[in-house]
């Protein structure tokens, strides 16, 4: 365990959870308690405007959406090696300077050909 | 800044990532018909790569902050993959056309697994391990799945993708235990601690079970075998020619440094394990090949059987042994590329076919191409004077001269059931009525030199076997020198 | 002190029963918000030992851009998973066996856990270094000098990874209009446009 000083840092946002969880149980909770259930089929059924759903909502989706969601995580993890070398950047010199820039180097290679091959156009 | 800073003995590497990512950017600008421009130019960046390995110094040398070894096994094993790497590319780019599937990432994929495979070979710690391992099984799940729209293909993607990913969680839960243990990811500070210890304690020893099976799953040894049928079946062949030679060099000079330097002074604890792999995949690959009707499964039981005979070699755990496993995988490349450019050959009315009595006849229709394919049958079976012999022969020297007498008599066996069904491809060659010719081949000029190279190199290997024998006991001495 | 244990089984505890949750609740949906659930938990865990670094990208990334591709793929495939489910209970006693196999050798690890005795100087010699310095900083200082090598590596699989990504999916198509630069600079007003006097009340 890491030492208390350190911890005591993060005591409000452990009280602002605390807090955040008792609100929302509270209110859970509480409607379950004493708001009036009375179910039947109408009401249970998904609301769509006002009339039956038409279909089912799973639907083949173009593979589009998932291939733009793959790049975002990998150009998210990117921005993660960021922020320790930002942080330490006055300390590891030019070498730790340089080192980053041949990692973006890298991933810019790899932006140009996902640009390149159409990969970011939607229509 | 670190003190061992040390750019050269990476150079084949850079030059690779570098080469592999122009070739990107001039392929993404030609589009798609710069494919065979862009697989030569890989073929030749790969033979660059290995002038420039060949050109540097061979002294062992740990650079990097103690990450990147390099020495004689190092550098020879390298070369075995960039070897394994041209040919299987030279297999390949008439292959891409003909399947439809010539698109210019292809080599540049092959490149980047290669990056991949030497990082493994050269890794001297468990995170330069763990990325170059994954840098290769990342490029080959993409290549497994290249031919997208055939649903066998996109199966073999999957399940390699989903099978590979659980032995990787189990090599990091394995390497995990052990850091937890020694505080080190340093393969030489690791082997300097475990010399210390007057007792193994048993979380030590999980987590090199767990290495061990996280390596097995990459090797294909049984049982952790079971994805290896089904992906070599499913894959496009030229990717599984590539799949059945290259990668299986790489995870064994992983292994073979993972298991002679830091944990040399465990090897009651990891013979065990590497007596049971070998055993379980001699056995597996000899019976389960039998009832096979498809040539590429039968490669990838074949396979399976080989890595159980190399395996063998390991469990001497003497640099001889060593030294056999070195020749043993070089044979074992040679010859596997030889089939597989046979069984590219393979095509009836312009559609790749892999049936084993697809070759029926084969001795009238195409004599040439049936001699070569009997020369490889018989090598691959181990008959004399073939090199296959040659590997199988080191292997159970050097296991007889530690009393593994069991194992060589086992290996010996198991050579002699695989024997029945290579020699029954000859016989269905050679005896059967024949069937109809294959589509003539145009253009397939780079295939046909890996065959000729690949029969040659199993018949003139008898005329002074002790060359490459030396340089492979060589190579391997190189591991058990003290690393300094 | 007590708050830092009640935070470690609070933590612990949360992520178990969520992880539980993942794979047994009926509703994919149900399931991926769980997984979420527990990587949050994970994250507190993290920040406990004192590595917020860590901790905080879990969040980001796992919490951010992973479980949301899920529940993005959850949500949209055409797929019943009802049927997904049936057959699977016959993989149960399998799935306890190799379950069982697992826990009891961490039990046997955990009982017979011992450290290497010179395990703190392995570890000593960069710990040093950092005395003054945050987590976060502490990384830095290491992870793109000392570690070069492992970080470019990761550049080259995320390289890697992009390039895959691609090839498996991407598809050309036609009528993309597409923006070209080099068109749009030769376009000179004399080719589009024409100039003309019009006098009054007469029209074009």
């Amino acid at each position: 365990m890491a030492s208390q000083e350190f911890l005591i840092q993060y005591l409000p946002i452990l009280l602002f959870m605390a807090v955040a969880v008792g609100m929302s149980v509270v209110m859970v909770l509480g409607s379950l308690l004493f708001g009036k259930q009375n179910p039947d089929p109408e009401k249970l059924s998904a609301y769509e405007c006002g009339f039956d759903a038409f279909s089912d909502s799973r639907n083949k989706f173009d593979v589009r959406f998932y291939l733009v969601t793959l790049l975002f995580i990998i150009f998210d993890l990117e921005i993660a090696f960021l922020f320790p070398w930002a942080v330490a950047l006055g300390k590891i010199g030019m070498f730790g300077f340089f080192s980053m820039v041949i990692f973006l180097g890298i991933l810019t290679v790899g932006f140009i050909y996902e640009w390149k091959k159409g990969a970011l156009d939607w229509e | 800044m670190i003190s061992d800073f040390n750019l050269v003995p990476l150079l084949p590497e850079i030059f690779m990532a570098l080469t592999g990512m122009g070739l990107l950017i001039v392929g993404v600008s030609q589009g798609n018909r710069a494919t065979p421009v862009i697989c030569a130019a890989a073929g030749a960046a790969l033979s660059i790569a290995a002038l420039v390995l060949l050109s540097l110094g061979w002294d062992a040398q740990t650079v990097m902050n103690g990450m990147f070894r390099f020495d004689e096994f190092a550098g020879f094993m390298k070369l075995l993959v960039l070897i394994g790497l041209i040919a299987s590319l030279a297999l390949s780019s008439r292959y891409l056309t003909q399947e439809d599937m010539a698109r210019f990432e292809y080599p540049i994929l092959i490149i980047f697994a290669g990056i991949g495979m030497m990082m493994m070979i050269s890794a001297n710690n468990f995170l330069t391990l763990y990325m170059g391992l994954e840098l290769q099984s990342l490029s080959l799940y993409v290549l497994a799945a290249f031919q997208r729209y055939s649903v066998r293909s996109a199966e073999a993607g999957i399940k390699y993708f989903i099978l590979g990913a659980l032995s990787s969680g189990m090599l990091l839960f394995g390497i995990s235990l052990i850091y937890g243990f020694s505080g080190t990811l340093d393969f030489t500070v690791l082997g300097k601690t475990i010399i210390g210890l007057e007792q193994i304690p048993i979380g030590l020893t999980i987590g090199l079970v767990f290495l061990l099976a996280g390596i097995a799953f990459k090797i294909s040894a049984a049982p952790f075998h079971m994805w290896t049928p089904d992906v070599y079946h499913g894959a496009p062949t030229s990717v599984t020619a590539l799949f059945a030679i290259v990668p299986k060099v790489a995870a064994f000079a992983l292994l073979m440094r993972l298991l002679f330097q830091p944990f040399a002074d465990m090897q009651e604890d990891w013979f065990q394990i590497i007596y049971f792999l070998s055993v379980f995949s001699m056995v597996i690959g000899a019976f389960a090949a039998i009832a096979q009707e498809n040539l590429k499964r039968l490669m990838a039981y074949s396979s399976i059987g080989n890595m159980g005979y190399a395996l063998i070699g390991i469990a001497a755990g003497t640099a001889q042994g060593a030294g056999a496993v070195v020749l043993y995988l070089m044979i074992y490349i040679v010859m596997t590329a030889g089939v597989f450019a046979v069984i590219l050959h393979m095509r009836r009315q312009g559609l790749a076919v892999a049936k084993i009595d697809n070759l029926a006849g084969l001795s009238k229709t195409e004599p040439a191409l049936a001699y070569g394919m009997l020369i490889l049958m018989f090598s691959m079976s181990g008959i004399p004077p073939a090199a296959g012999f040659f590997g199988k022969l080191a292997i159970f020297n050097a296991a007889m001269n530690e009393g593994l007498y069991v194992l060589a008599v086992l290996g010996v066996v198991t050579s002699v059931v695989a024997a029945f069904y290579y020699l029954r491809i000859v016989k269905v060659m050679f005896f059967d009525e024949p069937a109809d010719s294959f589509d003539k081949n145009e253009g397939s000029f780079a295939r046909r030199v890996v065959l000729i190279v690949s029969v040659l190199f199993v018949i003139g290997f008898i005329i002074k076997p002790s060359i490459l024998y030396e340089c492979a006991m060589h190579a391997a001495s190189a591991l058990f020198t003290v690393a300094g | 002190m007590i708050v830092q244990a009640l935070a470690f089984y609070l933590f612990a505890g949360i992520l178990t029963l969520s992880a539980l949750m993942v794979i047994s609740a009926r509703n994919p949906v149900h399931s991926v918000l769980f997984l979420i659930l527990a990587f949050f938990n994970a994250a507190g865990l993290f920040v406990l030992l004192g590595a917020e670094f860590v901790g905080l990208i879990l969040v980001i990334v796992y919490v951010g851009a992973v479980a949301v591709l899920f529940l993005f793929v959850v949500m949209m495939l055409d797929i019943s998973f009802s049927d997904l489910r049936k057959g699977a209970m016959q993989y149960v006693p399998i799935g306890l066996g190799i379950g069982g196999i697992l826990l009891g050798e961490l039990m046997i690890i955990y009982g017979g856990w011992k450290f290497a005795p010179n395990m703190s100087e392995n570890l000593a010699a960069p710990l040093l270094r950092f005395e003054s310095s945050s987590n976060t900083q502490s990384l830095g200082m290491i992870l793109y000098t000392d570690y070069v090598l492992a970080f470019q590596l990761a550049g080259l699989v995320l390289f890697v990874a992009m390039v895959g990504a691609i090839v498996l999916t991407h598809r050309t198509r036609a009528g993309v209009r597409r923006q070209s630069v080099a068109e749009q600079q030769k376009r000179r007003p004399e080719d589009v446009l024409e100039i003309r006097k019009i006098t009054s009340r007469t029209g074009v």
